[in-house]
């Protein structure tokens, strides 16, 4: 690129002061444009969700339709479980191959699962859903919470990989060489040195996946399907925040609406939450699009 | 390799199937139930009163609209599905044959579907009869002061703005009901679009549930969409009276449900089937139905069966009780002892 | 004979540990793999129905009509991709914005702050958009936008009709929110890679800060066009907020205040409802051609953007 391109009419100094200035201002509105949805979205949520956020909330099961109190226990109980069982796939799958990515890179395989990776990762959470359908709710003739947290499960895999692969090309290589120079052997190495080295950085990750997996409606609408009561067995339906909310909220009644957004007012909390402190954590260590 | 891999997870899931099919029969289990919104408020109240009675009794519904209770029980993933528009033949042998099984209709109280409108200024109930009715739905008429609507409402001034229309997007009983009505008051409607619980909808946009085309209505102005009764009462909506084969303008209610039923009460078929839409005689709401719950005859699993077999019989005698309060009409007494003698049919193994 | 030789058995012994260990990270790599795969044949067989009943025909028919059992997808493809570029179109150019003024105009100290906000943006759940764009943002634009662009720009086909507040046009300007923060993150790392020693060589040339800028967004063009498409994959594939806002009716207009349908909003509709196996085996096709979609782009985006970053 010559400079001649860059500077148009290098003559005419005015006008190109001017449309400095114009496209400056031009950029710091956009960050305004960007900012002012996310605050708006915050302050409302907060605004129309503490007011309903009260014990009943944290301690009531749904009331019938169209009667008024009622609280969302169930429904976060019922997260908490999804969430749970979609760990015990997401992270093993996740932080292992995320290991074999970043530790064996230069294999034809890596590249290959590199790229799957992000793949899969930019498979819509419907799609998930149909799968866990597919493959869990018909064979098992029944919803269930196992499918909807095999459904978050594989969606919190793309994520725990690809922050274990950064994390773990973060530590330093002159660590795995002093490890293995005392002779300890390469698997140890990866597992005592590198691994514990990365490790709160691989944590906040499996974080940030669970929040995201905490807001996932989609895949659960036909997985864990919902659930107006109690339950705690794996192969039952299952409530879910999320899917509470989508219920709620689609419905005409206002006192649901309130706890809707009493429910929607503690994801974003939760979001919040890990996000600040993946922030802490991580500080600046890298800055990657996950 | 691949492949390989593919082959390791489908068994492992297989297996996984396997181990927690043989969980099934175990004490206490709940009872899982999904399909039509239209009779959701009294189920969810029923549900939660006969917890009370029985606490064994934890009966899960959620209303995802009659087509997917037709679909789950047909593919074994409810206990127990709930439908407005009674199942068609070829749907009974598909559920039967897949499940090597006979599905039964159980009919619990009677709804209406009503037209609600949001016409800002307009506070009372307006009259609407079939050739205004399928009209707006058709796409034909386009304006709330159209002479059509306008005629029957002398005394109401009709706003000049164009008629937003709602209706529904999932599979539903509600659809199937107020096309079947449709369809029998209007030849264009029945070769055009045609009667079934989820059809294409010429004009209009689309909520999901009884509960989203609720929300669509309130939420726009000069809109009308179909929805069950209650959940227009509930949300102090407005509805149109309609106007039955007699003349009259008819409302919603009690008294005008019993009657629409009470019609044709001694031509009900063994299997309960029967729609009751633009029914004869003074008095009658000719936009109704019975909602049926879906059961398998052959409950395999004792438990759940017995639990199933008590409810209903509650739900088909002191059940009844709560209909009225929710909009809903119960059934009329014939009709309860045949449904009770189907449910005493239903065999536990 | 291996007794004789101590330091070669630990050796292999070592190998041994190594060699199971690499295996066990293989597999796991595998899984995953194996899941993508297995995600595409199971939607690939169990479409096999409407495939065979439909060929190729099912991409370009109009009609979607449970009752004929007659199923096309056109009308949802429309409404996915008109609505995703709209939101791209609307996006791009505000994420460049925050981009340059993250990496380039605000000062160091608040950047991390700003940042941090444009990332919770990103991390919001859909399921709320979705709700606060019914009963906030969808009765804002039908009181406030749609009047105003049907009053100046009614004489364009796009702003005519009907106004009802949902519809493919707040559809595609909440799909922009929310793919605003992904865009601009990639944009700002691919402007970070450029060297800043070409930001001075301009600056010495006697460029306007402005100038220099436009320089380095050029020079990393590919690599913002990599975030351009994986916020479009994103916008593809989202599914509650789009489903609560767009209408939900299969239909093909010129106006963008008309409701529209999308592909994910379809399936999240009517696939636990669809009774007739036709109807479901269409459902899992438009899934299919969802997938096919999101792959591609995905691909793309990933090409373009280590093409950049890479050089770095």
């Amino acid at each position: 690129m010559t400079s001649a391109s860059i500077i148009k009419n290098p003559s005419n100094l005015r006008s190109r002061k001017i449309i400095n200035s114009v496209m400056l201002t031009m950029c710091i509105l956009a960050a305004v444009i960007t900012i002012i949805p996310l605050l708006y979205i915050f302050f409302y949520t907060t605004q129309s969700g503490i007011s309903s956020l009260n014990v009943d909330f944290f301690t009531q099961l749904p009331k019938p339709v169209g009667e008024e109190g009622g609280g969302m226990a169930n429904a976060i109980v019922g997260s908490a479980i999804l969430i749970g069982i979609g760990a015990l796939i997401g992270i093993p799958v996740g932080i292992l191959s995320g290991i074999y990515i970043s530790e064996y890179s230069k294999t034809f395989v890596s590249t290959i699962v590199k790229f799957i990776t992000d793949v899969l990762s930019g498979v819509p959470s419907i799609i998930v859903g149909i799968f866990a359908y597919g493959v869990i709710v018909i064979p098992m003739q029944r919803f269930s919470a196992l499918a909807g947290g095999f459904a978050l499960g594989i969606l919190m895999i793309p994520t725990i990989t690809k922050i274990t692969e950064e994390m773990l090309k973060l530590v330093p290589q002159s660590l795995r060489e002093a490890s293995l120079a005392l002779g300890v052997s390469r698997w140890k190495t990866t597992l005592k040195i590198v691994l514990k080295t990365a490790s709160s950085g691989i944590v906040t990750g499996v974080l940030l996946a669970i929040a995201r997996a905490a807001g996932e409606t989609a895949p659960l609408l036909f997985t864990s399907f919902g659930n107006s009561f109690w339950q705690t067995s794996l192969d039952e339906p299952m409530a879910a925040l999320p899917l509470q909310i989508f219920v709620y909220a689609i419905s005409p009644y206002d006192d649901w609406h309130r706890q809707a957004w009493a429910g929607a007012f503690v994801l974003i909390f939760l979001v919040f939450v890990v996000n600040l402190l993946v922030r802490i954590v991580t500080r600046n260590k890298f800055s990657g699009n996950l | 390799m691949k492949l390989l891999t593919v082959l390791l997870l489908s068994l492992t899931l297989l297996s996984c199937g396997d181990k927690k099919d043989v969980s099934v029969s175990k004490p206490g289990g709940q009872i899982n139930g999904a399909g039509a919104t239209f009779p959701y408020p009294i189920y969810s109240k029923w549900f939660n009163e006969y917890a009370k009675i029985n606490k064994d009794a934890k009966i899960n519904y959620q209303s995802i609209g009659s087509g997917g209770g037709i679909k789950q029980i047909t593919e074994g993933t409810v206990d127990f599905g709930a439908s407005d528009s009674p199942m068609n033949d070829e749907d009974i042998s598909k559920a039967n044959s897949k499940n090597n099984n006979k599905i039964l209709h159980i009919p619990t109280v009677i709804g209406s579907v009503v037209l609600t409108y949001n016409i800002p200024g307009i506070d009372k109930n307006i009259n609407l009869s079939s050739e205004a009715i399928s009209g707006i739905y058709l796409g034909k008429i386009k304006k709330w002061n159209d002479p059509i609507i306008q005629k029957e409402n002398p005394d109401t001034k009709l706003p000049d703005k164009e008629i937003i229309v709602a209706y529904r997007t999932d599979g539903s009983g509600t659809t199937f009901v107020f096309t079947d009505y449709l369809g029998k008051v209007s030849d264009e409607w029945k070769t055009k679009v045609g009667v079934a619980k989820d059809v294409k909808f010429p004009i209009g946009q689309g909520g999901k549930g009884n509960e989203g085309v609720t929300g669509l209505v309130k939420q726009l102005e000069y809109s009308v969409g179909y929805v069950e009764l209650i959940y227009a009462l509930q949300n102090n909506l407005k509805y149109a009276n309609v106007k039955n084969t007699e003349g009259e303008f008819v409302s919603p209610n009690l008294e005008s449900l019993t009657k629409a039923a009470e019609q044709s009460v001694n031509e009900i078929p063994a299997d309960l089937r029967q729609s009751i839409t633009n029914a004869k005689g003074k008095g009658s709401y000719p936009i109704s139905s019975y909602t049926y719950i879906l059961i398998y005859e052959n409950q395999k699993d004792a438990n759940k069966g017995k639990v199933m077999k008590e409810f209903l019989q509650w739900a088909l005698g002191d059940g009844e009780k709560f209909a009225k309060d929710l909009g809903y009409a119960p059934l009329p007494d014939a009709v309860v002892q045949k449904a009770k003698s189907i449910v005493t049919g239903i065999k536990i193994q | 004979m291996n007794t004789l030789d101590p330091g070669k058995e630990i050796k292999s012994r070592k190998k041994a540990g190594d060699i199971i260990f690499e295996n066990i990270t293989l597999l796991f790599a595998l899984i995953l793999v194996g899941l993508v795969v297995y995600i595409a044949i199971e939607m690939f067989l169990d479409s096999s129905e409407s495939r065979s009943k439909f060929g190729f025909g099912f991409i370009f028919s109009q009609n979607w009509d449970p009752v004929k059992e007659d199923f096309g997808a056109l009308p949802f493809i429309f409404g996915t991709i008109v609505s995703s570029l709209l939101a791209l179109l609307i996006s791009l150019p505000v994420s460049i914005g925050v981009a340059v003024f993250l990496s380039e105009i605000i000062h160091k100290s608040l950047r991390t702050s700003i940042s941090f906000l444009i990332e919770i943006l990103a991390a919001i759940p859909s399921i709320i958009y979705g709700f606060w764009g019914i009963f906030v943002f969808a009765p804002f634009m039908r009181s406030t936008v749609q009047p105003f662009l049907s009053t100046y720009f009614g004489f364009l086909p796009f702003f005519k009709g009907q106004i009802y507040g949902t519809g493919l046009l707040t559809a595609s300007i909440i799909l922009a929110i929310m793919i605003t923060p992904i865009i601009s993150s990639i944009t700002r790392d691919v402007l970070k890679a450029i060297p800043v020693s070409q930001r001075e060589a301009a600056y010495a040339l006697g460029a306007t800060k402005w100038e220099a800028i436009k320089m380095a967004l050029l020079n990393a063009r590919s690599g913002i066009l990599g975030g351009s498409v994986l916020g479009l994959g994103r916008a593809i594939g989202e599914t509650m907020a789009v489903t609560m806002v767009i209408g939900n009716k299969a239909q093909i207009k010129d106006s963008l205040f008309e409701p529209a349908y999308s592909m994910a909003s379809v399936i999240a509709n009517e696939f636990a409802e669809a009774s007739g196996s036709l109807h479901i085996s269409s459902l899992i096709e438009i899934g299919l051609i969802l997938f096919g979609v999101t792959f591609i782009i995905n691909s793309l985006a990933r090409i373009l953007i280590y093409s950049v970053t890479r050089k770095a």
